[in-house]
């Protein structure tokens, strides 16, 4: 009964999706439409084919098979957004990679969502899915929710990266930073993410461990956060239904406000939350240790996603934004900074008495940097955020810099270290095929990591400074082209660190294929095995 | 440490966790986005801003598809800015501030800027878009995007709505009739008249056209030798 429903469903939805290509106004709906099609159709024909076959599983295994293809996804997803984005850092310093034959679609304008979008939503979005389903079956000895529904999650993600890259590329995007996909993908995104909420929560409500694990309390945070932001921040009204054009609800000055709301909370909550709570789960695992301190881990739980909501505000400073909200903005970011590293000690200090692993474990040593470029990204951006050091790097590669000490140090060299540890786990493998690979690994990346925020620190200041000198009569003495050639060697040793970070990468995937295929089976382990 | 204490009360119920987390979230949010609503002096009143014209618009919604906004901004007043969905003040100045960028510069440096950057500025780091000159648009959908903004609030009157098609069409054509859009949107309704012309200095109606027509209306709908700007809001 249930597949002739999905059977129906499906069905519907490729002729619909047809229908609407037929009719499309522009051709990234077009393709987006054509695309949907294909997706129904091939989703379609897997449950017919599959239909009536009888549906062995053991409910009293962990459903890890989406877990699995979550590991693959975040691998390969990851090596997408950094090759993006070595790709347009190199056409900052050479815009003639901006190719004549190609300037209606690769432009650095359409390519730069295709980036942000890759590296948070596809990288990050898929790495806390499948760490998410990871953790809470772990810590509620219960299989995850919903029989199929993990894999509606996960293809459900992979469809909305597809329609919003292929769309960037193709002119469709609503303009809003790091909320670029239209409206149509923008519903997908809600009816996936309600779907992961349902599984999360359904398999704590169905957990054997009275207690709720602290990686949860910050994964549920997100889930939920994430799906406030989303909702408010891309209310919007097509321009038609066949059309992937729309226009906001808000407009100008509370438009900022709203988008701010989001875009710093994308980071406090998707980009923070999220993988403090995967934090919270491997790096006690990986060390076999417990976590530091359960007192503090309840009081920056509550102190951090009750401040983090209120930082927003810091992107809009000394602009048309009323004085008293960016006022109050600032204040909450500074405040801020100490639920962060409330969060760090916790993470670091769980190796008290493990700190002789540094030595001999590089998956450890690429967790606690990670954490040490927490804590680093987590002071400097309350710095950031004081209106006197704001009016200096605000506009300025400064924030890029920022920004990419905490997205490739903290949520990159988080997850590379998840990576490692679940894919012998996942694939029953007898350890790592190679940690000498994790080594060349880890220095390539921090190596990266370094040479682009110091590159960037360079030019930041540096245009600044050039951006308010002014002479003895008070004039300015660069013009604009001129700090614009004066940031040139700056942003080639940036791209040169962006290529080690992706080599780092390419090396990972290298290492974690022949862990999958060259070592030797490890005994399965049937039954619920609570964690902590 | 009796307090904490207590929080077994929540890590043991999966929905108290839930309705408190959500509690606790909603916040900060509603403290600093509710009141720009409804406190009247966010948006500084000024004389002369004007919903954009239909060829204008056009023109922005190829400045938001090609991403223009990740390396430019608006440095704008809140009242310059409240037609603008999403607002563009932008998070990069990779390029210089655009704000007062209307009129500075002509038509034809904008088609040879968009063509080659680095013929009018050598040190340019911006991509091609020649392209646009050749994109011929027709505005068949032009009347729908009004309407659009219309709906979420931008006072487009409804003649304004019904005529948006030939008013994006008259804007190219100064030796057309354009008495409607300037009665429409120009001197007599908003103090400053349309800037009608050939922008891409081709017969055809481009994209060229509706984005040159947008660059060279920004900052100057506002009179700034008649505003005072006020310092604390």
């Amino acid at each position: 009964m249930w597949d002739y429903l999905k059977l129906i469903g499906l069905g519907l939805v490729a002729v619909c999706a047809a229908i609407a290509a037929n009719y499309a106004h522009d051709l990234a709906y077009q393709v987006n439409a054509i695309t949907v099609m294909l997706a129904a159709g091939l989703a379609f024909l897997w449950v017919l084919r599959t239909a009536g076959d009888p549906k062995v599983t053991n409910q009293a295994e962990y459903f890890d098979g989406v877990i699995r293809a979550g590991a693959i996804a975040t691998a390969f997803w990851g090596v997408v957004g950094f090759l993006v984005g070595v790709v347009i850092a190199t056409q900052l310093a050479f815009p003639q990679l901006n190719f004549e034959w190609a300037q209606g679609y690769l432009n650095f304008g359409r390519l730069r969502p295709l980036h942000t979008s890759a590296v948070i939503f596809a990288f990050g979005g898929n790495a806390l899915i499948m760490s998410s389903f990871y953790i809470v079956q772990r810590t509620s000895a219960a299989r995850l929710f919903g029989g199929s529904l993990g894999w509606f999650v996960f293809w459900g993600w992979q469809l909305v990266i597809v329609l919003a890259a292929t769309g960037y590329v193709l002119g469709a995007t609503q303009a809003k930073e790091y909320a670029e996909p239209v409206w149509y993908v923008d519903i997908l995104i809600t009816v996936v993410w309600v779907a992961f909420l349902v599984a999360f929560m359904g398999t704590l409500f169905k957990r054997k461990e009275p207690h709720i694990y602290v990686a949860n309390w910050f994964l549920l945070s997100m889930i939920l956060t994430v799906a406030m932001l989303h909702l408010v921040n891309n209310a919007a009204i097509p321009v038609s239904i066949f059309g992937s054009a729309q226009v906001q609800l808000y407009a100008g000055v509370q438009d900022a406000m709203v988008q701010w709301w989001y875009g710093h909370n994308a980071v406090g909550f998707f980009l923070t939350a999220g993988f403090l709570g995967m934090m919270y789960y491997f790096v006690p695992k990986q060390a076999e240790r417990p976590v530091f301190s359960y007192k503090l881990s309840i009081i920056h739980f509550w102190a951090l996603i009750f401040l983090y909501i209120w930082a927003g505000p810091h992107h809009l400073h000394y602009t048309a934004l009323p004085d008293w909200a960016s006022t109050l903005g600032m204040v909450f970011s500074v405040i801020l900074w100490m639920p962060s590293w409330g969060g760090m000690i916790n993470g670091l200090m769980t190796l008290s008495g493990a700190w002789d692993k540094l030595r001999t474990d590089p998956i450890i040593r690429m967790m606690v940097v990670s954490i040490g470029f927490y804590g680093m990204s987590t002071f400097e951006g309350p710095m950031m955020s004081i209106k006197a050091v704001n009016s200096l790097s605000h506009y300025t590669d400064w924030t890029i810099g920022h920004v990419h000490s905490g997205a490739l140090g903290w949520n990159g060299m988080i997850t590379f270290g998840v990576l490692y540890y679940l894919v012998p786990r996942l694939w029953n493998r007898e350890g790592l095929y190679s940690l000498k690979l994790v080594s060349w690994h880890f220095w390539l990346a921090t190596i990266g990591i370094v040479l682009y925020a110091s590159a960037m620190w360079v030019t930041g200041i540096m245009e600044g400074l050039m951006w308010r000198e002014v002479d003895a009569n008070g004039f300015l003495v660069n013009a604009f082209a001129d700090t614009v050639a004066a940031k040139f060697p700056m942003y080639v040793v940036r791209a040169l660190g962006g290529g080690l970070f992706l080599a780092g990468a390419i090396i990972m995937c290298w290492n974690l294929w022949m862990t999958v295929r060259a070592q030797p089976a490890r005994e399965t382990k049937h039954a619920f095995v609570p964690a902590e | 440490m009796g307090i904490l204490d207590k929080h077994k009360a929540i890590e043991t119920h999966a929905t108290l966790l839930m309705v408190l987390s959500l509690l606790v979230v909603t916040i900060g949010g509603i403290v600093q986005i509710v009141p720009l609503f409804y406190l009247e002096n966010t948006i500084e009143k000024v004389e002369g801003v004007r919903p954009y014209t239909p060829l204008e618009l056009a023109g922005k919604q190829i400045y938001l598809r090609e991403g223009c906004y990740g390396c430019y901004g608006h440095y704008s007043l809140a009242a310059e800015s409240m037609y603008d969905r999403p607002f563009q003040w932008g998070s990069k100045r990779t390029g210089p501030d655009l704000a007062r960028v209307g009129g500075r510069y002509s038509d034809e440096w904008h088609q040879d800027h968009f063509e080659n950057a680095k013929s009018v500025v050598p040190e340019s780091v911006m991509p091609p878009y020649g392209f646009l000159a050749d994109n011929v648009i027709d505005g068949k959908y032009i009347q729908d995007l009004v309407s659009t903004h219309a709906l979420v609030g931008v006072p487009y009157t409804e003649d304004m709505v019904n005529n948006a098609l030939a008013d994006f069409k008259a804007q190219v054509d100064p030796l057309g009739d354009f008495d409607g859009l300037e009665a429409r949107y120009g001197e007599d309704a908003f103090g400053t008249p349309i800037n009608v012309r050939n922008f891409d200095g081709q017969p055809e109606l481009t994209e060229m056209d509706a984005l040159i027509a947008y660059i060279q209306v920004l900052g100057t709908m506002v009179d700034f030798s008649t505003y005072t700007p006020v310092a604390n809001r």
